[in-house]
């Protein structure tokens, strides 16, 4: 354009954009090293990105649960891989000590069974999320931000050792009660029933929980008040109302998640939520927190990615380096792109 | 005013400083018959009396003698808790025992309460003076322990350097550096540690930063772990899940910490005033950082960091060296208690170990030193004797064939719960106490007037 042409020449000072180029460089060897592993071996790849999407599926109803609460309260609820873990160690107790199911149960027992101890397992890690609400954060509204950060931790530890209590410090086995067989076998790249059970539930509660944010009086609610929680007072929302509903809706995904990770998974132990929860944290930050969709998405990722380390062959750390791979992509994201892959927001509108 | 007469009026004429006196003089005299009549009463009773009387009257500090300008009530407290802890080890097995808590610390737990002494007013730098939460202050620690460890044990066997160590012989490989050095060092490395890290993630928000610092203080004890064959090299960091072990212990001269000197300087003594040192060193420069200009800078952070920065107040710079001393602390402290446990293992260097360190800050007055210290002793007390104790105890009474009545059939393993106990201690002390239970006057202002901008809900609750 001419007028384009016309413009004083401005001088910037030029700086090199060291981080972005970081940043790219490092996504692109991570694309080089999955395009060399699936060169290799094809079909191992795709089984290991299966149980990636299922283990990912699980870590998504985790991290929904710290996005939705971070999204209403700016705060990280620490308890609630916890309240994920003690959802897990409930779902074991129905199956093998109230319905005492055995591997390869009939599908006519398990499945009522399941959608029974689905349907309990929800009600009890929600209320136990809105109880924890009420002792822990409600006082602390308006008190120093570290103040409730702490007290999460407090509580963080106090559930881990009611688990503890409970469960003891052993590994509690849950039989196999989800069908092992293939759906499907490509080339030695399986795919098994109970991978694909776990995204049959967890695909109707995502579904649901899009429902209830979107659709409902009690989600607009939550919306108006993760945008501005003193207009939403004076528009009558009642505030402390919304926030213990959205801890119930919050505890209730951990329950759902704590169910498909016994059935799973098929072990339980007191200290798994809180490492679960780093990860499932991790996701939500790496998605947007405070975005919904960002936290399925940074799921997906991260349950991905720990597959890869751990199952690839060439050049894969390993599962000794889990615990750090996923942090430095907690540090790194902070660092480089503090918003997550699909920006920072509070749950749909902010 | 109504005139009153006898125990009234008497009562009303005193000042804030007799009250206590008083009732500290009745406590005394109330709690001497209750040891009596346990039968546990001896002439030591008297002088862990003197002791809560001196702890109890806090208003010492107002009693208007002052010397040279400075007011002598003030260094009442802190010179009677350092004579009380620079004789312990004279006295500790001569004291009664308390009831439910049973026998006093012996001295080796007495070091491992200092070394935790010396973490806490490191990370009550970071968390009580500058207001940034730290939940990764274990990877100082590691830091601080690993250095010692790989100057001065066998672990790097093929290479061999000798200076200043104590009690090795002269033929034996690997580094070994005089311990004394290696405090230094520990210390400054681990410094370069906190500011590496707290370089690209001070900017971030206090809730991120804290979940940042966690996850520094997991990959840091996960390399340990994981180091005994980094990255398919072979090349042994760590020796892994193992652990370095035996590390040299400090000494000079003829003087060897680890076997002791004679009678008088035994083992733990010798580390015990060491320890003592170094936590009074640490103490003294904490006290005199937190009136210095940069001290001043990190209480204005923490209270409104935008009027910080509006009045001049360089952030990240005073950040990353709140940072750095609370590092610097953490990794000499760290280093000390490897040398005199001899061993280090990535299974000390747990996140559970970091909230064990913020509760004491927490408990004890987030900002004050004494709180912290206290706080501190109280937690690691806990930790090492105290739960122990206290489970025997319970179970004693109330567990099977309990002697008062019982309660439940199967002994409770009280220290299993130890970090849910902590957790209870973190939630009852912020929703109840946040300032803790000794704070300082500013810190406790802050948490009680609240931020400025008080949510509206707050109100229609």
């Amino acid at each position: 354009m001419a007028t384009a042409a016309r413009r004083q020449p401005i001088t910037i000072p030029r700086q090199v954009p060291v981080l972005p180029i970081l940043g790219l460089a490092l996504v692109a060897a991570l694309v080089l090293w999955l395009g060399v592993n699936l060169y290799k071996a094809p079909y191992d790849f795709l089984e290991i990105t299966l149980i990636g999407v299922t283990v990912g599926a699980i870590y998504a109803l985790v991290a929904l649960g710290y996005t939705l609460v971070y999204g209403i309260l700016e705060l990280i609820n620490f308890a609630h891989g916890d309240v994920f873990m003690l959802g897990a160690m409930m779902a074991a107790t129905l199956s093998v000590n109230v319905f005492s199911l055995h591997d390869n149960e009939a599908a006519s027992k398990w499945i009522p069974v399941v959608l029974l101890s689905l349907l309990i397992g929800m009600l009890f890690c929600g209320i136990l999320n809105a109880t924890v609400e009420r002792i822990a954060y409600r006082p602390l509204r308006g008190a120093p931000r570290l103040a409730p950060l702490i007290t999460a931790i407090g509580m963080s530890f106090i559930l881990q050792n009611v688990g503890l209590a409970w469960k003891g410090a052993n590994y509690v086995p849950v039989p196999n009660i989800l069908p092992q067989g293939n759906v499907f076998n490509l080339h030695g790249a399986n795919y098994r029933w109970n991978q694909l059970i776990v995204l049959i539930v967890t695909i109707p509660v995502l579904v649901a929980l899009v429902y209830l944010v979107q659709e409902t009086r009690q989600g607009k609610a939550m919306r108006a008040t993760a945008q501005d929680s003193d207009a939403a007072a004076m528009m009558g929302i009642n505030v402390n109302r919304t926030i213990s509903f959205t801890f119930l809706i919050a505890g209730g995904l951990a329950g759902a998640a704590g169910l498909l990770y016994a059935l799973y998974v098929t072990n339980v132990r007191y200290d798994q939520g809180f490492q679960l929860g780093l990860l499932a944290f991790t996701a939500a930050v790496l998605g947007g927190i405070g975005n919904l969709p960002g936290a399925v998405l940074g799921a997906l990722c991260i349950g991905l990615i720990q597959n890869y380390n751990e199952g690839l062959n060439w050049h894969a750390p390993g599962s000794d380096w889990t615990q750090s791979i996923v942090f430095s992509i907690l540090i790194l994201i902070l660092v480089f792109r503090p918003e997550g892959l699909l920006g920072e927001r509070t749950p749909e509108g902010g | 005013m109504a005139t009153h007469t006898g125990i009234g009026s008497w009562w009303g004429d005193r000042s804030v400083i007799e009250r206590r006196l008083a009732i500290g003089v009745v406590a005394v005299v109330i709690g001497n018959l209750i040891l009596a009549a346990f039968s546990s009463w001896d002439r030591s009773a008297l002088y862990v009396s003197f002791v809560f009387l001196v702890l109890y009257v806090p208003t010492w500090g107002q009693m208007p003698v002052r010397v040279r300008g400075i007011r002598v009530g003030r260094l009442f407290l802190p010179v009677a808790l350092i004579v009380i802890a620079l004789t312990y080890p004279f006295f500790w097995d001569k004291l009664f025992e308390v009831p439910i808590f049973g026998p006093f610390p012996e001295v080796g737990t007495g070091v491992y309460m200092l070394v935790f002494i010396m973490m806490a007013i490191g990370l009550n730098i970071v968390v009580g003076y500058a207001g940034l939460l730290d939940l990764g202050y274990v990877a100082f620690y590691a830091m601080g322990a690993y250095t010692v460890a790989w100057f001065a044990s066998v672990q790097f066997a093929k290479h061999s350097l000798h200076f200043g160590a104590v009690g090795v012989g002269s033929n034996v490989p690997g580094f070994h550096v005089s311990i004394w050095l290696l405090l230094i060092l520990a210390g400054i490395l681990t410094a370069v540690t906190g500011v590496i890290i707290g370089l690209p993630t001070l900017r971030l928000r206090g809730d991120y930063l804290a979940i940042v610092t966690l996850g520094f203080g997991e990959i840091l004890p996960q390399i340990a772990r994981n180091g005994d064959n980094l990255f398919g090299s072979g090349f042994n960091l760590t020796n892994g899940p193992n652990g370095i072990t035996p590390i040299d212990a400090p000494g000079f001269g003829s003087v060897n910490y680890l076997t002791g000197y004679n009678s008088f300087f035994t083992s733990d003594r010798l580390f015990y005033w060491t320890a003592l040192l170094l936590v009074l060193l640490t103490a003294f420069c904490s006290w005199r950082l937190r009136d210095s200009r940069l001290g001043r800078a990190w209480i204005a952070i923490r209270e409104d960091e935008t009027a910080a920065a509006a009045m001049g107040v360089p952030l990240m710079r005073t950040k990353t060296w709140a940072y750095a001393t609370g590092a610097f602390f953490g990794g000499v402290a760290g280093a000390f208690y490897a040398s005199f446990k001899s061993a280090t293992f990535p299974g000390d260097f747990f996140f559970n170990i970091s909230v064990f360190i913020l509760c004491m800050v927490i408990l004890g007055g987030m900002g004050n030193i004494l709180g912290v210290v206290l706080g501190a002793s109280f937690l690691a007390y806990l930790d090492r004797e105290g739960l122990a104790n206290i489970g025997g105890w319970m179970n004693q009474h109330f567990g099977p064939g309990g002697s008062t009545f019982q309660i439940w059939s199967v002994p409770i393993d009280v220290p299993k719960y130890e970090f849910g106990i902590f957790g209870i201690i973190l939630l009852v002390v912020m929703l109840f106490r946040p300032e803790g239970l000794i704070p300082s006057s500013r810190r406790a202002a802050e948490f009680h007037e609240g931020v400025h901008d008080q949510p509206l809900y707050d109100v229609t609750q």
